[in-house]
């Protein structure tokens, strides 16, 4: 673990930031015996033990209801979210359950559907940004050398330019049409921080033994950081997908938030939006307003919840705290 | 420590020439053509009044040179400080609409990214320590860092503005007033000043927190932690080591967070209506004012280029292993 420690402590400082993570202390050390033992294992006395962590429960269970509720909730309405149904400005009501905006819009259904598209642009957003950050980092940790160079270079650009700013600038000029492409955008900028710490991690495995072993069988570049390297960082890669995933979901409220969001899809940013927009907060029609930061921030806070509990299951270490 | 300092400025002076070059090309290479898209936005539909306008256009974008030339053209205008005329507040130039704003957007970033960094790191270390704050802080902070930066400020607008009338809802001082030294003016600025602080300074809080408290559990595992302990340290002293290694991780994540802290006051300064250069933003968006944009998103990258330079002296400051030209800050 020494050889590991010191870099990987740098390197999860992003997250440990402002994203809140804990991981660098995941058992990439495991080295050979974890290589030898065969996946399927491994992956079972994980399900094991993160069925018995309340945070990994918790958040689980409160993420995957909202997901139920987005997917399944718009279904029972024949209007749609933007659609003048209701008497105007009126409160929560049993036909209306979080009231209906100034127009007299349904503010259930544009939260449902609201949750919908902040769970897709969190799985396209995150996994984009995930893909990026894992090829780069794999590729710049076990190449080395000038490749590795050129990728830094890279990463660190990426890294300091402010994302929202860019973003600004592209979407003045191309505009953003649809969730996907939305989600293209935000994962193309969030990746970098994942390149450094796959790099790190990488690196410091690409001497292991087993390793080596590997490359003296003939194994080629690809196969080595598939089946050996990445299968040591697995539990770590997945945690990475989750804070990506809640990084994606706030960027995404943001640009909603100010005006740069998808046309024609409803999503808590714009709810929001509106609400600042239609002076929802001077006429106090609280319920327009608060029920989107608060999707938000119970699917976002949840997933984060669930990470720490993940820690605790993929690190021995911390369970007994 | 120069091989450093070389190293970190050479990746800046890149960013910069990297984003005034996308500055330069996503209006030229973009799909669909910028001018034609200005035009139609003015909607005036007579044939005749659209190619003089055009030509204006194409003249104002310097369009009517051979490329290598415009692109040598726009750094020259830039390094002279001429970012174009804005079309929101026309006739006046680009730079100085956003040299007003700046002061306020500084004026709420600096303190909040400061205090909360403070605050975050003393308490998430006091959590690490005890149960009982860490069963409190802990689930805080998740929910702090968790929170859209524009709802917390509307929460706090809605409720401690409008419904409990304690504070200003809208704008950087009050209407009645013009800028000028009095204390009752600068007392009508902190007044407006405090709650978008507020709600920067909660979300960024629980994210330090939350990192300070993980990092020193983390440390806490090292082995040179085991062998003070294992030699009778006390463990105030141990747990004083812990936190200033924990703090080099810390001032890296502060570098890597500042694009967020920045977009946090954009959205928050739009929602309380107050004059910096996130409502600047808004108002060019929806103003359809290219100039004031660009020019916008040059001034963030300048700045958010200045503070890493700032965290990178601090961080030769506060690790010895960079000044001894070990591999201490991750370059």
């Amino acid at each position: 673990m020494s050889d590991l420690a010191p870099a990987a402590r740098e390197e999860a400082a992003p997250a440990a930031g402002g994203e809140a993570v804990s991981a660098p202390a995941v058992p990439v050390a495991a080295g050979p015996v974890a290589a030898a033992q065969p996946g399927a294992r491994r992956t079972r006395d994980a399900l094991h033990f993160a069925l018995r962590n309340k945070k990994v429960v918790g958040g689980g269970i409160v993420v995957l209801a909202f997901l139920a509720l987005g997917l399944i909730a718009p279904l029972f309405y024949d209007y749609g979210h933007s659609e003048y149904v209701g008497p105007q400005s009126s409160g929560p009501s049993g036909e209306y359950w979080f009231g209906t905006t100034t127009f007299g819009q349904d503010v259930f259904l544009q939260f449902v559907h609201g949750i919908r598209s902040t769970f897709l642009v969190g799985l396209l957003g995150g996994g984009l940004a995930a893909l990026i950050g894992m090829t780069i980092g794999f590729v710049a940790g076990y190449v080395g050398g000038l490749v590795d160079e050129a990728l830094n270079m890279l990463t660190n650009i990426v890294l300091v330019l402010p994302a929202l700013a860019v973003l600004i600038i592209l979407h003045t000029y191309i505009g953003i049409t649809s969730v996907p492409s939305q989600a293209l955008f935000i994962g193309i900028f969030s990746w970098p921080w994942v390149a450094r710490a796959v790099r790190a991690q990488t690196f410091s495995l690409r001497t292991r033994d087993f390793v080596d072993l590997a490359r003296l069988s003939g194994m080629g570049s690809g196969a080595i950081i598939r089946r050996e390297i990445a299968p040591n960082m697995s539990s770590y890669l997945f945690m990475t997908f989750i804070l990506l995933f809640g990084g994606s979901v706030l960027f995404a409220a943001t640009l909603d938030f100010i005006g740069l969001g998808p046309t024609g899809v409803m999503s808590l940013g714009l709810m929001m939006n509106n609400a600042v927009h239609w002076s929802a907060l001077q006429l106090g029609l609280w319920w327009w307003f608060l029920p989107p930061g608060l999707g938000i921030t119970a699917i976002v806070g949840a997933l984060y919840i669930m990470n720490v509990g993940l820690d605790e299951v993929f690190n021995p270490k911390l369970r007994e705290m | 420590m120069r091989r450093y300092f070389a190293r970190k400025v050479a990746i800046y002076l890149l960013t910069f020439f990297v984003a005034v070059t996308l500055n330069w090309l996503i209006p030229r290479f973009m799909p669909g053509d910028p001018v034609l898209r200005m035009l139609t936005r003015t909607s005036v539909s007579n044939p005749d009044a659209i190619a003089p306008m055009r030509e204006y256009y194409n003249n104002v974008f310097g369009l009517d040179v051979p490329l290598w030339r415009q692109y040598l053209n726009y750094w020259a205008e830039l390094l002279q400080g001429n970012m174009g005329i804005s079309v929101w507040l026309f006739p006046a130039p680009v730079t100085e609409v956003i040299l007003d704003a700046v002061p306020y957007t500084l004026a709420l970033l600096i303190p909040s990214i400061l205090l909360s960094w403070y605050a975050g790191n003393k308490v998430g270390a006091l959590a690490a320590r005890r149960k009982w704050l860490d069963n409190t802080v802990l689930p805080l902070g998740y929910a702090l860092t968790a929170t859209p930066y524009m709802w917390i400020a509307i929460v706090l607008a809605w409720s401690l503005a409008i419904i409990a009338g304690v504070f200003p809802v809208a704008g950087g001082y009050s209407f009645d007033l013009q800028p000028s030294w009095s204390l009752v003016f600068f007392n009508s600025l902190i007044q407006h000043w405090f709650l978008p602080f507020l709600s920067l300074f909660l979300v960024a809080f629980g994210g330090w927190a939350i990192g300070m408290r993980n990092m020193i559990i983390y440390e806490l595992e090292a082995d040179y932690a085991n062998y003070l302990e294992a030699l009778g340290a006390p463990r105030r002293l141990i747990r004083r080591y812990a936190f200033r290694n924990a703090l080099l991780p810390q001032l890296t994540g502060l570098a890597l967070q500042l694009g967020v802290l920045v977009a946090g006051a954009l959205v928050t300064e739009i929602v309380f209506g107050y004059p910096g250069l996130g409502r600047l933003i808004l108002m060019a968006i929806q103003n359809q004012d290219f100039f004031l944009l660009q020019g916008a998103f040059l001034f963030i990258v300048i700045g958010v280029l200045i503070a890493n330079f700032v965290i990178d002296i601090v961080y030769v400051l506060v690790d010895p292993r960079t000044r001894t030209g070990m591999t201490g800050g991750a370059a």
